[in-house]
């Protein structure tokens, strides 16, 4: 049990890495990594969300939107228990997230105004973040449990942090350097996303099972 | 000697700004500096000038290369001789390697050179003696039968987009020599033969015979159980500890013994141009990883799991990645602390790589490429935390007051 939710961290982690596998909320990772401490905060603050949204997600996706979630309820039966509403999946997901994403909002207003206000407007972009919702349906298309979605979002979170942390750093030493002129800024950090998924691929296919 | 020198000043002015040849300047640059002392002073407040220079330290590293190359070229041939039954000898598998060899690393300077030189043209900067390494380490780490169209490919990959883009020698992030080997090796799996630093599968090949399976190979496939059934398998192909380090063996050009290798990491050390730190940070590594999996289970799990460090140590290639590839100065973590964690981390991925990862039995390159995607990462923190500490330092005793 321990091992398997092990397993799911470090794969979402590592193996199939949000951004550098998926290539998933590329927006935000591309703008907000100029700078090691504003790319840290939205990592953290995407951690946060992704933890919060997967199993919050869940819950809902199994109580209501399943096919046959409805049989708990003491509703009548037969009309109910053909009910699929996976259709609605993605309008409640985003709707969870902005939520989660407004909350993340206010505490980062609260308490830390000045990475609030390097943030900007990409802390509220959060919600249309591919990669978050990309881990609430990777959590639906995946079958995960309760514990294993929060595990996933956490590991998925952890690998966004990692590689948007991770950019941040080599951008910052890249300032240095004496890069062409039109490859400066996106150009370059799209060369750098490939390259650092290059990286990345010493990940791919291992299996801890056994 | 004389005459070169004549030969040089006189044609300098044609280089110069408003000189015919101003264009190729960087070409008479690269080889004025190549054979003579520049007569280039400083001219600002810093009147510091090291001598050893760019252009010593990629040469020390070139030298540092070279046993490698030649016990290279000699198990190349030894290897294409033993197994065509063909006559052996010194001489004779020397040439044969020489055959297999040159034309990989000829293929691999011109090219390398040529993106080198271009770039250096349109870009206006020095010719660096970045690319004599970039070049020489890169076919090292090639299995000698790779057709040469994919060597050219590859050089030109890493050296354009592994180094030029970022502005030449000194600005890149990751290791020139380890793209263009990640590169070939994602881009024509089928020539690389699926497995990182080792020989072709069968089928796959072009010379016959070539096709007995290495060490890693070997340990990946052993059955499950404990440490003597993986050294049970290894024996039973004839892998032993000694000849590990002999490296009589198939598998890339330059990194199956340990010997050449050593010989060049002294080099690197006692000029202090590679890192001991990493080198040592990466043995610990290894020797941590290697213990943590022996840790493991032995009933049902591969016997892999169970090597002893001493052999992971002579195995692959991870002695040849730590000692060339991993203490590149530019692409490698450049605080001391930084240095012992980046190396520590690149011993214990490349375990966890080889033993978890069925898709490459090799995991040293790839551990070194992530581990120059991590390093500006690591040296962040490290500067941090010294900033943090000598700040806490201050406020304590007062010395910054006024």
């Amino acid at each position: 049990m321990i091992v398997d939710l092990i397993n799911i961290a470090v794969q979402a982690m590592f193996i199939e890495n949000m951004i550098l596998a998926f290539f998933l909320g590329m927006c935000s990772f591309l703008a907000l990594s100029k700078k090691v401490e504003t790319a840290a905060g939205l990592g953290i603050a995407v951690v946060f969300v992704l933890t919060l949204t997967c199993p919050l997600n869940y819950l809902i996706h199994s109580t209501f939107l399943e096919k046959g979630a409805w049989l708990w309820t003491v509703l009548p039966g037969e009309s109910f228990k053909n009910l699929d509403l996976s259709f609605l999946n993605f309008i409640c997901f985003i709707a969870v997230i902005a939520t989660s994403v407004q909350f993340v909002e206010l505490v980062l207003d609260r308490f830390f105004p000045p990475l609030y206000n390097a943030l900007g407007i990409f802390l509220p972009l959060i919600t249309v973040n591919c990669s978050i919702l990309g881990g609430s349906l990777f959590m639906v298309e995946r079958e995960y449990n309760l514990a294993e979605s929060a595990v996933f979002g956490f590991g998925s979170g952890m690998g966004f942090f990692l590689a948007i942390v991770g950019l941040a750093a080599i951008r910052k030493k890249l300032r240095y350097s004496h890069i062409p002129n039109g490859l400066r800024g996106l150009g370059m950090t799209f060369i750098l996303t490939g390259l650092m998924a290059i990286g990345f691929m010493c990940f791919a296919g291992i299996s801890l099972t056994n | 000697m004389k005459f070169l020198l004549d030969k040089l000043n006189k044609s300098a002015p044609d280089f110069e700004p408003g000189g015919k040849l101003e264009k190729l300047y960087p070409l008479f640059e690269a080889q004025d500096t190549f054979l003579f002392t520049p007569p280039d002073v400083t001219t600002g407040k810093t009147h510091v000038r090291d001598t050893v220079d760019l252009k010593r330290v990629m040469i020390t590293v070139v030298l540092a290369l070279i046993p490698c190359t030649l016990f290279g070229i000699w198990n190349t041939g030894h290897q294409y001789n033993h197994v065509n039954q063909l006559a052996g000898g010194l001489l004779n598998d020397t040439l044969m390697g020489a055959r297999w060899v040159l034309p990989i690393i000829f293929v691999s300077y011109l090219f390398g050179g040529l993106c080198e030189v271009a770039f250096a043209i349109i870009r206006k900067h020095e010719i660096n003696e970045g690319f004599l390494v970039t070049g020489l380490l890169f076919p090292l780490t090639l299995p000698p039968t790779i057709p040469l169209w994919q060597v050219a490919v590859g050089i030109m990959f890493g050296t354009i987009i592994g180094k030029e883009i970022f502005g030449g020698t000194g600005f890149n992030i990751l290791n020139p020599a380890l793209t263009a080997r990640a590169f070939l090796f994602f881009a024509y799996p089928m020539q690389m033969s699926g497995e990182v630093w080792t020989k072709l599968k069968e089928g796959a090949m072009t010379v016959d015979g070539w096709t007995a399976a290495t060490p890693l190979a070997v340990a990946t496939l052993a059955p499950n159980g404990g440490k003597d059934q993986v050294l049970q398998a290894l024996a039973e192909h004839g892998y032993t500890l000694k000849s590990m380090m002999m490296g009589m063996e198939g598998g890339s050009i330059a990194e199956t013994a340990a010997l050449p290798i050593l010989i060049g990491a002294l080099i690197l050390v006692v000029t202090g141009i590679g890192s001991w730190r990493i080198m040592v940070g990466g043995v610990v590594g290894l020797f941590v990883g290697s213990l943590l999996l022996n840790l493991s289970p032995q009933e049902g799990y591969k016997s892999f799991l169970h090597l002893p460090f001493a052999y992971h140590l002579v195995i692959g290639s991870f002695l040849f990645g730590i000692v060339f590839m991993a203490t590149d100065p530019v692409s490698a973590a450049a605080t001391n602390t930084g240095k012992w964690i980046y190396g520590g981390l690149i011993g214990i991925l490349t375990v966890v790589i080889r033993v978890t990862n069925p898709a490459y039995p090799e995991g040293v390159m790839l551990s070194i490429l992530f581990m120059n995607v991590m390093a500006p990462l690591i040296d962040h923190y490290v500067v941090t935390a010294h900033i943090k500490v000598r700040t806490a330092y201050i406020r304590k005793f007062g010395y910054a007051k006024g």
